[in-house]
């Protein structure tokens, strides 16, 4: 069978994003990049923790942070993860146009989560408390815009996914291709919470 | 000849600009990784020609800094790395019989990206001087450099380390899916378990570095202050993840040479590896504690007692399943028909100097002792056995062992005697005084040293052999020239091989085995060879066969890359975004122009067979 | 018999030609002669590790050549090899004697590390302490007991242990004296200084080299100091004498006025002065110029003329004098003798 074709729901694999070798490779490959981008974010956090004090004449994180906004934007991004669960549910059912739909929710609540981010990082600026401020500044900017690149970029994947495939239906090419985003997106999720936690509650809080 | 839909053809240079075929891509690293090395190894030599005699004026201050940081950073991320994923590529599919790597696309990329970074990082001679940090680029002598070659350091390595991130994650997807039938871990040859072993340490370390690079390019071009005491920063953090990403560096660069090691002196001996379970947990145990001893190199930063201690014993550990290697070793020739060819010279080369370098290793792991050796030649005198006495011979090794395999050519024997005479005396006298060097009071990286201190003699004596080791890697070069005009093919299994990667016929069909073949056992080939036919059974029927399909486009996103690096360095915005635009355009391209690869017909396959191709 | 005589004695004589070769250095510099307590004992260390490296470098080469030499191949000989899949006795013994041999050198690392770094800083005011500031390229000794400041030669009375303060006015620098103690880091910042300490030994009137062993630019090469022990008597009037110094000279008033109008916003000579740059006081008494050329005033002024030239990168600038007056500054700053 080729790859491209469309499935029917009498060919339908139980797990059509691994049922090719392709599928299966990409699906390994993608955790494994995970791990690599867990390494990554975990340096970032390091280096933020070590430096999160130090913010000069400049406003402190407890100074800054306004916790109702973070936890709407958390909200968001948390709920994004819960439709693009659904949007792999029906994947998994070759239910290609909910696919679609779930997907359209969780772009928007991406494209939701980054204004609240833009619309934040505008305010600190305006605070005073910039990327050249002080070290607690390259920190907090470099780890919390890291993750919001990380955002955009996979808006910017899952746009272009859905755009190509808009009338194609599921196949064994673009399966595993649907279910790679949605672990990138859970990933991206994951690295939110532990940002919640660590700059914003610790910076209120510690 | 292949025919499919949408399969081009294509012939010259146009064929090595966009194959995919790990083979090819194989060669590729190794010449661009050859040329690196020869590079390298020419700084090496201006730097020990200027030390040659006490108070001399040929190279110095900023010249001598860029020239051993070239030199460092060149050995270890253009030449050293690259070579071993040539190896890597070359090889590792054949040895667990897979057709190809799982992402021969992406392979491709992960080579452009390394190609045009080192180029890159190279371009800096002539456009303001090289980088004069050091190799570990520390801060803040690397943020407060003004002129433009740090920049060049970190954008080069970025965009060369992404590539490399890339092979890696490649290299362990292809071991944990792709082995033929039979192939079970505990049966892999060595070189393809100190690979996977390695593939990981890349995945977990150079994240790291990549954030690192990421920190000291966002201090230096939109002034961040990460590295800045007086804004609040810390130099320290800058020590810490380099070498967070640094140690396991040098596992990921020894590891594959211990594995070369493995392979050709269980072929040379005729024997099976002497306690083979036993080298599998060694190389994974070395790879698990390469994580946990980064602050070895940093005793004398201040970490305070307690972190010096943990660190020293940790460091110590690797020594055990070091030795365990070493002597292994030495049983797998105990009784065994020891065949002294070229490939297994440098193998027996290796073995004492590489347990030199291991002896230094732990007496470097004594914090106490290491306040005097630390930052001194001993050190410099550690590393390069372990790196060059280790590394480089086992490359070396690997080169003359696989070279019939690679490039359908047998090197000349009795030149190869001549290089490896040439670069093992040389090694050993350009380095075994630098012991002494270090012991008497020579830091590292000074460009020179003042008469009367009695460091003459020991550094005259070195600098002869670098021009020893010099001469030896010319003879290479020459024994690669004669064998490229030679007419003899090589034949397909010439040193009476036991794995997989000799059971198939020269050239290397395209598609590697044209049937699966069934592995029966460690050493498949050789287990077929004694309770088989000689040759490996299929595991599948002749049929059809699966290939991807050539592309430019990983060539196009690496010169993206390269612009966009420009557009960084020089802080000119326009021409960054049009390298990162071009990026972003031909991955936009890639995902939406489908690419199925093409078919090879079972008629084909069928003719190669009969034809004594396949 | 005979033919095994000449063989020990060609191995003797090539041992030691070896050693002669190699030596143990300059007694000024070498880790290899060391002085004080601390040098002393990093160099036992270093002793008991070779001598367990050694141990397993002898076994390992033993075994190896045995190997090679009993099991290459011989011409005409067909048969296969017996494939040995391993031997668990051989291997357990291989992994543990390592072990144990690594506790053994495990003991004292641990306990000479915690050793080297208790006690670091001073106790009391009455101990000897020393403030090192690492700059582009050269060093800065304060006495914070004394009250002075010295640059590029630190004095130091025998058989006394001295606290170190370190840290950096610019990049990363390190600290070593070779015969003295090991090296130790100076960072910039205040919240990576670092406290060692070392012991002076009991020679008196010996000059000891001290280098920078961390990679700090151009003229890193160049980062060479001094470490002068004394008597303790000497010690005392050493201090008396900086202490009196007042940049007076009168063997050259021009050059006087000349250093006062060019030099004195950097450089301090007696009570006055800035410190941008190394403290001149005591000039004339000092080992080298520029802590690298021999001490003359033809180098001197060299080093007036052109400080690029001799120091690459270095910080102090081309200042814009006539001949006479380089000349004349020289001479005052050459005179600049303590008592």
């Amino acid at each position: 069978m080729n790859a491209g074709e469309r499935l029917t729901d009498a060919n339908f694999p139980a797990h059509p994003e691994k049922a090719t070798l392709e599928g299966k490779n990409k699906f390994l490959g993608f955790w494994l990049f995970l791990g690599g981008e867990t390494v990554l974010f975990a340096t970032l956090f390091g280096t933020y923790l070590g430096l999160r004090k130090m913010h000069l004449d400049g406003p402190s994180g407890e100074e800054l942070f306004s916790l109702p906004l973070v936890f709407l934007a958390t909200m968001l991004l948390l709920t994004s993860s819960l439709t693009s669960v659904y949007a792999v549910l029906s994947l998994k059912q070759n239910k290609v146009r909910s696919l679609q739909g779930w997907f359209i929710v969780t772009l928007l609540l991406g494209l939701g989560f980054l204004g609240l981010e833009i619309y934040e990082f505008i305010h600190y600026v305006h605070e005073g408390h910039t990327f050249t401020s002080s070290a607690f500044g390259s920190a907090f900017y470099s780890l919390v815009g890291f993750h919001g690149a990380h955002v955009l970029f996979g808006i910017l994947w899952i746009s272009t996914l859905l755009a190509r495939n808009w009338n194609r239906g599921i196949t064994l090419a673009n399966a595993p291709k649907y279910y790679l985003f949605a672990l990138y997106w859970h990933f991206v999720d994951v690295v939110w919470v532990f940002i919640f936690t660590v700059v914003y509650l610790m910076g209120k809080v510690g | 000849m292949a025919t499919h839909e949408s399969h081009k053809k294509r012939s010259g240079l146009m064929d090595w600009l966009t194959t995919v075929d790990h083979k090819k891509i194989g060669i590729l690293y190794l010449l661009a990784g050859g040329f690196f090395f020869l590079i390298g190894g020419l700084e090496a030599i201006l730097m020990r020609i200027q030390l040659m005699e006490p108070d001399s004026k040929i190279f110095t201050g900023e010249l001598y800094n860029q020239l051993l940081t070239m030199h460092g950073t060149t050995m270890i991320f253009l030449a050293a790395m690259p070579i071993i994923f040539g190896f890597m590529n070359a090889i590792l599919p054949l040895q667990i019989g897979a057709r190809d790597v799982a992402f021969p696309y992406v392979n491709a990329v992960g080579f452009w990206l390394f190609f045009f970074g080192g180029l890159l990082l190279n371009l800096s001679w002539f456009l303001g001087g090289a980088p004069e940090a050091g190799w570990t680029a520390y801060a803040p002598l690397s943020t407060v450099a003004e002129d433009t070659g740090v920049d060049f350091y970190v954008l080069g390595l970025q965009i060369a380390g992404a590539g490399t991130l890339a092979g890696g994650i490649n290299f362990l997807v292809t071991v944990i899916n792709m082995r033929a039938p039979g192939m079970t871990f505990m049966r892999m040859p060595l070189f393809t378990w100190a690979s996977f072993v390695t593939s990981g340490l890349i995945l977990f370390a150079f994240p790291a570095l990549t954030v690192g690079f990421f920190l000291l390019m966002f201090e230096r071009v939109f002034d961040a202050n990460f590295f800045n005491p007086d804004m609040g920063g810390n130099v320290l953090i800058w020590e810490h993840i380099f070498w967070i990403f640094g140690h396991p560096e040098v596992y990921i660069l020894i590891l594959p040479a211990f594995g070369i090691i493995s392979e050709v002196v269980s072929t040379f001996s005729s024997k099976r590896l002497f306690g083979y379970s036993a080298m599998v947990f060694a190389t994974v145990l070395i790879g698990f504690l390469g994580f946990m001893v980064w602050v070895h190199h940093m005793f004398t930063v201040g970490l305070g007692p307690v972190a010096n201690s943990i660190f020293a014993v940790a460091t110590m550990a690797i020594a055990i399943p070091t030795g365990v290697k070493i002597f292994n070793w030495i049983f797998t020739m105990w009784g065994g028909q020891i065949r002294f060819t070229t490939a297994m010279l440098f193998a027996v080369g290796f073995i004492p100097t590489f347990v030199m370098g291991g002896v230094t290793g732990v007496m470097l792991s004594v914090p106490a002792a290491d306040y005097q050796y630390h930052d001194s030649y001993f050190v410099v005198a550690h590393f390069h056995y372990v790196i060059v006495g280790g590394l480089i011979l086992g490359l070396f090794s690997g080169l003359y062992y696989w070279y019939p395999r690679m490039f359908n050519r047998v090197l000349n024997e009795t030149l190869g005697k001549i290089n490896f005479w040439l670069f093992f005396i040389g090694f050993h006298l350009t380095f075994f005084p630098q012991h002494w060097l270090g012991l008497m009071g020579m830091p590292r990286r000074v460009y020179t040293y003042m008469s009367g201190q009695q460091l003459d003699g020991s550094n005259f004596v070195s600098t002869i052999g670098a021009i020893l080791m010099g001469l030896g890697t010319i003879v290479l070069l020459i024994n690669i020239v004669i064998s490229a005009s030679a007419k003899h093919a090589a034949t397909k299994d010439p040193w009476d091989g036991r794995t997989l990667e000799w059971a198939m016929p020269v050239p290397t069909p395209e598609y590697n085995f044209a049937q699966t073949p069934l592995v029966r056992g460690l050493d498949p080939l050789y287990v077929e060879k004694t309770a088989g036919n000689g040759e490996m059974t299929p595991a599948e029927p002749v049929g059809e066969i699966h290939m991807p399909n050539g592309s430019i486009l990983p060539f196009f996103l690496s010169l993206g890359m390269f612009v966009a690096g420009f557009g960084f360095i020089y802080a000119n915005w326009i021409v960054a975004i049009v390298g990162l635009g071009g990026v972003l355009v031909t991955m936009f391209l890639r995902s939406v122009i489908d690419d199925h690869g093409y078919h090879i017909h079972k008629k084909e396959v069928e003719a190669d067979i009969k034809g004594g191709r396949a | 018999m005979k033919k095994w005589l000449q063989k020990g004695r060609m191995v003797s004589l090539f041992a030691m030609l070896a050693l002669l070769l190699m030596g143990c250095g300059d007694p000024t510099l070498s880790a290899l002669i060391p002085q004080g307590e601390v040098a002393d004992k990093q160099f036992q260390l270093m002793l008991i590790s070779i001598s367990i490296m050694i141990l397993v470098l002898v076994v390992v080469f033993v075994l190896y050549a045995f190997v090679l030499l009993k099991f290459r191949k011989r011409k005409g000989d067909t048969s296969t090899p017996k494939q040995v899949e391993g031997n668990h006795m051989l291997e357990l013994l291989w992994t543990v004697i390592p072990i144990l041999l690594l506790i053994i050198l495990a003991v004292p690392t641990v306990m000479r590390t915690f050793e080297f770094s208790a006690d670091a800083k001073p106790a009391s005011k009455n101990e000897l302490s020393i403030k090192v500031t690492g700059h582009q390229y050269w060093w800065e000794f304060e006495y914070p007991k004394e009250e002075l400041i010295t640059s590029q030669e630190l004095v130091l009375p025998a058989d006394t242990k001295v606290h170190v303060e370190l840290s950096s006015a610019d990049v990363i620098h390190s600290f070593w004296i070779p015969s003295l103690a090991g090296k130790t880091d100076t960072n910039p910042g205040d919240k990576n200084k670092n406290f060692m300490w070392f012991d002076t030994g009991s020679e008196t009137d010996v000059v000891y080299k001290g280098k920078c062993a961390e990679l700090c630019g151009a003229s890193h090469a160049l980062m060479d100091f001094k470490v002068r022990v004394v008597s303790k008597e000497d010690y005392k009037n050493w201090v008396a004498s900086f202490k009196a110094a007042d940049g007076k000279s009168s063997a050259n008033a021009n050059g006087q006025q000349v250093f006062e109008k060019n030099c004195i916003s950097c450089h301090a000579v007696g009570q006055e002065g800035g410190n941008t740059g190394p403290s001149l006081n005591g000039f004339g008494d000092k080992d080298r110029v520029a802590g690298i050329l021999e001490h003359n005033k033809e180098n001197l002024k060299k080093w007036i003329k052109d400080p690029q030239e001799v120091k690459p990168g270095n910080n102090m600038p081309k200042v814009n004098l006539s001949d006479e007056e380089i000349d004349a500054v020289s001479d005052y700053l050459l005179d600049l003798k303590l008592k």
